[in-house]
């Protein structure tokens, strides 16, 4: 169970454009909302109204600012959820046959009936994509809403992944990525899509957009360019010229 | 990383227990009867007792024995069936030895090799993870290795062994940190993680939640990297040169004896201690720590 297919039939995945994600937070707390009274056991939060709430959370928004050589940084809202790796290293590391990249659609699950919650595979991923739930002491992760992808009992519209359902500026996308004809493919494609901390040789499936760059403004608004002010102003610019 | 009490007590607790299982299991010292009792009694309580505590640590420790199944793939699983192999053998050898005064000597040797095949297994665990460049390395499993067998001789009684053993175990630990520092984080940066070093150099503006949470508890703890010299000072002279001292320069006593142990005992746990405390986790580059 813990060893890795060779090759899956479908690469399902996400890719997140970081252009157009609006830090607004809906796919945290709509992923929060799905995942914790769906599959699995719930995500439990701790001290939730106290002076030092904390929880469990499957995806998490983190803010980067960018500072290029030279102009403005950029702001960049970062979603970070599991990447669904071809070479899970979450996967082979766990001793209970818990951790497992399914054949057919390649989505990285946790069968909790077999978790012993030792913490080892949130250990082996660099991307900080599994947190151990507190109360339940079982590893949780994204599951890329599993149990909405391929429900009939929803409508057609709901069956993508919560965060890509709910996310008000369409930076989230979700297919096959294994297929090149597929829309997010060409998505990638297009936009060159990047991996994250491809040196660790995980080969992740979800994808990245990067930003586009800022515009170049060639001169700032605020400072005078020239001055074809004459008589008392002339003299009045000329003196505070020298000061 | 966080430096767990159970973790720490499991892997120098256990790592010392069948260091001095090894040593039995080839004859050394060449105990029978009661006093052979005594030595296995001390070997089990630190082997079982470590493992005891490691199972502390699970969050979900009804499913442990399901830990033995992966053995194909998880060193963790491979250390779980090495050490179970390595206790039953050598509790075979232990009763023939103690109650019947027969010495197994196959048996025997064989029970060593389990023993240091779960300390090297248990060093896997560790140096397996791309994620903690200051792990993996192929340091981490001669340190392991020398620990085990440096205790190991010093709880058998063994003094000019111990003392090489345990210098051997200073100098390995000494090239370690010196590489693990250099090392770094083994070329992953904020703008790796991020992907957004193609625009330039990355700052955390602000991080998803306000609270700590899991990941910042368990991969990005930052107290032990302040004290870290202190520590590894500490470590090579209770350690290793206080007790290499007591068993080249001075006559070999009980008294001795005792407190070259307890002093390698206390600076192996400041050792161990600092193992996880400064091994730094490439994912808190994504909180900017």
């Amino acid at each position: 169970m813990t060893s890795l297919p060779q090759t899956t039939e479908k690469k399902l995945g996400l890719v997140i454009d970081l252009d157009t994600c609006v830090g607004c937070q809906a796919c945290v707390v709509s992923c929060k909302e799905w995942n914790t009274s769906n599959y699995g056991a719930p995500l439990s939060d701790v001290d939730a109204y106290g002076a030092e709430p904390h929880g469990t959370f499957l995806n998490r928004v983190h803010s980067f600012e960018a500072q290029p050589e030279a102009g403005c940084s950029q702001t960049v809202h970062f979603p970070k959820s599991c990447l669904h790796c071809e070479d899970a290293p979450c996967v082979t590391v766990c001793p209970t046959g818990a951790s497992y990249k399914r054949e057919e659609d390649g989505i990285v699950l946790v069968n909790e009936d077999d978790c012993m919650g030792c913490g080892l595979c949130a250990w082996s991923c660099p991307y900080g994509a599994r947190e151990l739930d507190e109360i339940f002491g079982v590893m949780k992760k994204c599951t890329l809403c599993v149990d909405r992808i391929y429900n009939e009992n929803i409508p057609e519209e709901d069956r993508v992944p919560s965060c890509v359902r709910t996310c008000p500026s369409g930076a989230r996308h979700f297919g096959d990525l294994g297929d090149p004809e597929s829309d997010v493919s060409k998505l990638v494609a297009a936009r060159e899509g990047f991996d994250l901390m491809p040196e660790l040789g995980t080969k992740p499936v979800n994808k990245y957009l990067p930003p586009r760059l800022k515009d170049q403004p060639s001169q700032s608004a605020l400072t005078p360019q020239h001055s074809d002010a004459k008589g008392l102003f002339a003299w009045l610019d000329k003196a505070l010229e020298k000061l | 990383m966080h430096p767990a009490p159970s973790v720490i007590a499991f892997t120098t607790l256990s790592g010392l227990g069948f260091g001095l299982l090894a040593f039995l299991g080839l004859g050394l010292p060449p105990v029978t009867g009661w006093v052979a009792f005594v030595f296995f009694a001390l070997a089990y309580a630190l082997a079982v007792g470590g493992l005891l505590a490691s199972v502390a640590h699970l969050a979900n420790p009804k499913n442990a024995i399901k830990a033995f199944s992966q053995w194909r793939s998880s060193w963790l699983s491979r250390e779980g069936i090495a050490a179970v192999a390595a206790l039953l053998v050598m509790a075979v050898f232990a009763i023939a030895l103690i109650f019947f005064d027969v010495r197994l000597r196959l048996l025997g040797l064989l029970g060593a090799a389990l023993c240091l095949t779960t300390v090297f297994t248990t060093s896997m665990i560790y140096t397996q993870l791309k994620t903690v460049p200051r792990w993996n390395m192929w340091t981490t499993p001669p340190v392991f290795l020398l620990h085990c067998l440096g205790g190991g001789a010093l709880l058998a009684g063994q003094p000019r062994l111990a003392a090489v053993l345990l210098a051997l175990l200073g100098a390995m630990m000494i090239w370690a940190w010196s590489e693990g520092d250099s090392k770094g984080r083994a070329g992953s940066t904020m703008e790796t993680a991020t992907g957004l070093g193609r625009i330039g150099k990355v700052r955390l503006l602000e991080p998803p939640h306000s609270g700590e949470n899991y990941l910042l508890k368990e991969m990005a703890y930052q107290v032990g990297r302040k004290h870290a010299l202190k520590l590894r000072i500490l470590t090579i002279s209770l350690g290793i040169v206080l007790p290499v001292a007591l068993m080249l320069l001075v006559p070999v006593t009980h008294f001795t004896a005792i407190v070259a142990i307890l002093a390698h005992l206390i600076g192996v746990f400041a050792g161990r201690w600092l193992f996880f405390a400064e091994a730094e986790h490439v994912q808190a580059l994504y909180y900017g720590r």
